[in-house]
């Protein structure tokens, strides 16, 4: 008792007093729900690199599958970029005045969709040259991951719409403004991991 | 809410539920954590009711091959499969996830910190409605064309990947998509879980200050966070393996099924952590309180179990040792897994150093709680021979295995269930329960139960093989020796579950006539005790939430008179 008192006074504290919190909450969750999304990507890209490593003569793409685009979606990845660049402007306009922020969100949303679309133009044309889910574990690997952040993808931009539509009534905090982000944030700095992994 | 000028947009909401709906859907539609709690408490305890019929169904077709199982018949291969399988998915993912972390988290996080409810109230409750989807997906996965999954709690592939292998094309396809539904409601509660302990903590509760139990939960929640991804992403594989003609783990197309298994097992492992913690933090706070006496290193436990969190992740390819994994890795692994047993141990010499010179009541929640312990460690040591790797070669898929983690998951599940249940009753439901009953069911369920698994770990070194539906087809297995064996087991096992019905007749009779608790029955330090039983909507009144002056075991203290000292006293 007494040497643990010695160490961690017991009645020389002072008052208690209401902290505010260091992350606000909705920044808090979402984060940790980053990081499970991380392991998420993280185990789909280990089991890709285990099929990949054991590939039949070490073909990859394995025999008769077409190559992936991979100049395009290079361009393409440009887009989600400077889209992840500008919502970081979009977050020091909000700071500075609410309203300077609409610019910058809305072109990032823009971006992001343009990122969203090209991905799906590609599809259809790998589609059409008979790279399918099915046809190969090539396939099925790249429509899985790269799906998998397509839809992530998605569903950031619909949290940044949200975010937009709240600036517009003027409602939006920066707690949530803050909260949406970081998930694009997550969306976009995934992306050139997995473009490293499954295209090149 | 602790946040209400950083955060207004979300104190908006806590405030606005508080009044919510009226009736009978209060019950139901409630944001309210400690009906969230309940919620899961009752669906986890009727799946545990489940879960343990089943357990008697295929006990009495290994003990008496054959015969009518009385209230179910006859017991095909097929239906034994199923049965097997439902059992352990039912009882890990359906009893001690939602039970442990969700409905003691739910309960006792936001009451032992002083808030008035978790800070994202509607997130929670979607988290119970994502998982009673997931429970009744589960139950009508057993009632479908071709029946329940059959291929294991762990689905292997290529077994589990196609209805040409398991037979139960719909069955393995709605066993998986409910498994993937109740991580879906086990992130949301763990996010909630997380974010609570961290930002609304009562005004001058500090890192220390917090009870073990609620450390314990949100470890497990981040251990449950960090290791559950991987098993998603090969849930979809596995899914679209079975539904979409894929071949992620089919050899013949480039596949690969091992990946499976280590897939589910960086999982799986740390998920025995995951429902561990909590157990050990509610045995902590109940043997604390009973011994009178302040924990022995507050400090050590807490870090021993972040260090037990830490090496869990790299432990998992003990489950593969058989599966022709390079001998140098399957060494790392039995290095590290032989690790991961110090700090249990010194977890175990913790609570015996607290019970040293203490001044202990043996009520029934204290018996549970040392019986958690001594029952645990029988699990853990029968764990060293199956992490070596040498000797795992003979154990690997026999009985000693299944008694092993039985030792391990019962303590866990259901001895840490019933010690938190049976301290925290009389804040529940503002009654105290019966000793006297409570002490009946306490034997009746430790010693039949030592009964069942002791004969299992006899039978495993003598070489009997889990996933046997009849041991008359092998004739080294079916002498009448190994058969007594299994009797006894099956015998105990219907003791056990006889002795049930005492823990329900003393739950409906307490709750009726029970004795009145009052506000701190047992004279316990942590907030929870200083609001009434049971506690209001919003825990305390408005302007009464407590500050906090002090750690949570200060028993015993030489200065005061009382031997207790409530962590929101100022003095």
């Amino acid at each position: 008792m007494s040497a643990e008192s010695a160490t961690y006074p017991i009645d020389s504290r002072p008052a208690p007093v209401k902290r505010e919190p260091i992350i606000p909450n909705g920044v808090l969750g979402m984060l940790i729900f980053i990081f499970t999304e991380v392991m998420f990507f993280a185990g789909l890209i280990s089991a890709h690199a285990i099929v990949r490593s054991q590939a039949a003569g070490q073909m990859w793409p394995p025999y008769g599958q077409p190559r992936l685009p991979v100049e395009q979606t290079a361009l393409n990845s440009l887009a989600l970029l400077v889209s992840g660049i500008v919502l970081v402007f979009a977050w020091f306009a909000y700071r500075r005045e609410v309203s300077a922020a609409r610019i910058p969100l809305l072109l990032a949303i823009v971006l992001g969709g343009v990122f969203v679309g090209f991905q799906g133009v590609e599809w259809t044309a790998l589609l059409a040259e008979g790279l399918t889910i099915q046809s190969s574990t090539y396939g099925g690997f790249f429509y899985l991951i790269v799906g998998a952040h397509a839809i992530h993808a998605v569903g950031a931009l619909l949290g940044l719409g949200w975010a937009f539509h709240r600036l517009d009534k003027g409602t939006l905090t920066a707690s949530q403004l803050g909260t949406v982000s970081a998930f694009w944030y997550f969306v976009v700095l995934v992306w050139p991991v997995l473009y490293w992994k499954v295209y090149l | 809410m602790a946040d209400t000028a950083v955060d207004v947009h979300h104190g908006e909401h806590a405030h606005d539920d508080h009044h919510g709906p009226s009736g009978i859907l209060k019950y139901i539609w409630s944001t309210d954590h400690k009906i969230i709690a309940m919620q899961y408490m009752f669906t986890g305890m009727f799946m545990a009711v489940i879960g343990g019929f089943m357990a008697y169904v295929f006990r009495m077709q290994l003990a008496f091959p054959g015969i009518s199982v009385p209230g179910f018949g006859q017991v095909s291969p097929g239906e034994y499969n199923a049965l097997v399988t439902n059992h352990g998915s039912i009882m890990i993912f359906w009893v001690a996830m939602p039970v442990l972390i969700a409905a003691f988290g739910n309960y006792l996080i936001p009451l032992m910190i002083g808030a008035d409810d978790m800070v994202f109230p509607k997130i929670n409750r979607l988290s119970y409605q994502v998982f009673l989807l997931s429970a009744i997906i589960l139950l009508v996965s057993l009632f479908v064309e071709g029946g329940g999954f059959g291929g294991a709690w762990t689905s292997y592939p290529p077994l589990s990947a196609s209805g040409e292998y398991n037979q139960t094309d719909l069955g393995s396809s709605l066993w998986l998509a409910a498994v993937a539904i109740e991580f879906v409601a086990f992130l949301l509660g763990g996010i909630n879980f997380i974010v609570t302990l961290m930002n609304s903590r009562a005004p001058g509760m500090k890192a220390y200050d917090i009870p073990l139990v609620c450390w314990m939960i949100v470890i497990a929640s981040i251990l449950f966070m960090l290791s559950v991804g991987p098993l998603v992403a090969g849930a979809v594989m596995l899914f679209f393996d079975q539904t979409i003609g894929t071949g992620f783990y089919d050899p013949a197309r480039g596949g690969d099924p091992i990946l499976w298994q280590h897939l589910f097992w960086f999982f799986g492992h740390p998920e025995v952590y995951v429902v561990l913690l909590p157990a050990i933090g509610i045995t902590v706070d109940v043997i604390a309180t009973f011994a009178r006496k302040k924990i022995f290193g507050y400090k050590m436990v807490l870090y021993t179990a972040v260090a037990t969190g830490v090496l869990s992740f790299f432990v998992w390819a003990h489950h593969q040792f058989i599966a022709g994994i390079d001998p140098r890795m399957a060494n790392v692994f039995t290095v590290t897994t032989l690790l991961i047993s110090v700090p249990i141990a010194e977890m175990c010499f913790v609570i015996i150093a607290t019970l040293y010179g203490g001044a202990i009541r043996l009520t029934t929640p204290m018996l549970w709680a040392l019986a958690f312990m001594a029952e645990f460690l029988i699990g853990g040591v029968t764990g060293i021979f199956l992490g070596a790797s040498g000797a795992d070669i003979y154990f690997h898929d026999t009985y000693f295995v299944l008694a092993h983690f039985h030792y391990t998951f019962f303590p866990i599940a259901i001895i840490g269930t019933f010690c938190g249940f049976t301290y925290w009753f009389p804040k529940m439901f503002g009654r105290m329960m019966n000793d006297t009953l409570g002490k009946i069911h306490f034997w009746g369920t430790i010693i039949p139960f030592n009964f069942i698994f002791i004969p299992l770990f006899v039978l495993g070194m003598g070489g009997q093989h889990r996933r046997i539906y009849n041991y008359e087809h092998f004739p080294e297995l079916a002498g009448a020796d190994m058969y007594q064996l299994r009797q006894i087991a099956t015998i105990a096992l219907l003791v056990m579950l006889a002795f049930q019905l005492v823990f329900f007749y003393n739950w409906f009779v307490s709750l009726a006539k029970g004795e009145k608790a009052g506000k701190n029955p047992w004279k316990s330090n942590t907030l929870e005790w200083t609001t009434e039983s049971p506690p209001p909507h919003g825990n305390w009144p408005k302007d009464e939430l407590p500050n906090v002056y002090r750690g949570p075991y200060e028993y015993g203290h030489p200065d005061r008179e009382e031997d207790y000292w409530p962590q929101n006293l100022p003095s």
